[in-house]
């Protein structure tokens, strides 16, 4: 069962960022007070991809809530950065970000390490 | 900018980390256990820590859309993973988990990792392609 949520927790939260990411590129950078906040929520309304970028968060968020009660703190938070690679990839890939050799090699350093966490 | 960038990164890890923290710590002392029924997870997330948790992961996740606003998918990422470590602290520290020497091993690569990637540029792809047009 644990590795049935931590799958579903990856799956759909790699969905969810690369929605995310695509949708608030083609946006007006985002102010960050509390009047930036409220646009954000009404920008959320209008755009299709965040709404379903939301609800691929939920569906994250809900199996999280489960793997989390009974698996450790210290586990499923590293385990579930699983989609780490993938999404890097993906970000160059469909996003056309980027991605150079100190980044690459970052990214491949964290994941080993993430790995490690997670055994 | 950098600088305003960066402020949001660590506002955004600590509220994750602990937003984490008290949803495990509720959920771990919640009676009935969270399936496929709704109504369990209705039940829980009344609970005050999971509501809490909730809270402070829909804050933390309105600050990472902006943030995702102004730098690459590939560069928050990858700096956000300093996140792990604050999990593993969290669950050494307050919910005294059994953290093996692996694991810190892991952390201290993570940092490692975030750290090459910090000095890389944080904003990468072409305006025009951001529907953004060329003025700045």
């Amino acid at each position: 069962m644990t590795w049935l949520l931590l799958s579903i927790v990856i799956a759909a939260t790699a969905a969810s960022d690369l929605l995310q990411s695509y949708e608030m590129k083609r946006m007006e950078p985002q102010q960050v007070d509390g009047r930036g906040l409220a646009r954000l929520l009404k920008t959320i309304a209008r755009r299709h991809y965040l709404i379903l970028s939301i609800a691929c968060l939920a569906v994250s968020f809900f199996s999280f809530m489960a793997l989390v009660q009974t698996a450790p703190l210290s586990f499923a938070v590293p385990a579930s950065a699983g989609s780490f690679i993938v999404e890097t990839i993906l970000a160059k890939v469909v996003l056309k970000e980027h991605v150079g050799t100190r980044r690459a090699a970052g990214s491949l350093v964290v994941l080993a390490g993430i790995v490690l966490l997670a055994r | 900018m950098a600088y305003r960038t960066y402020s949001l990164l660590g506002a955004f890890v600590l509220l994750r980390a602990f937003g984490n923290l008290s949803l495990a710590w509720g959920t771990k002392h919640f009676p009935e256990t969270l399936a496929a029924n709704p109504l369990v997870y209705l039940r829980a997330m009344v609970s005050p820590l999971v509501t809490l948790g909730i809270a402070m992961l829909i804050l933390a996740m309105l600050l990472r859309m902006a943030i995702l606003g102004v730098a690459d998918l590939s560069f928050v990422l990858p700096l956000t993973a300093v996140g792990y470590v604050f999990a593993a602290l969290l669950g050494k520290f307050i919910l005294h988990e059994d953290v093996t020497p692996e694991r810190w091993v892991g952390t201290a690569l993570i940092f490692l990792g975030a750290a090459l990637v910090g000095s890389t540029p944080q904003d990468t792809t072409p305006d025009i392609a951001k529907g953004r047009g060329e003025a700045k």
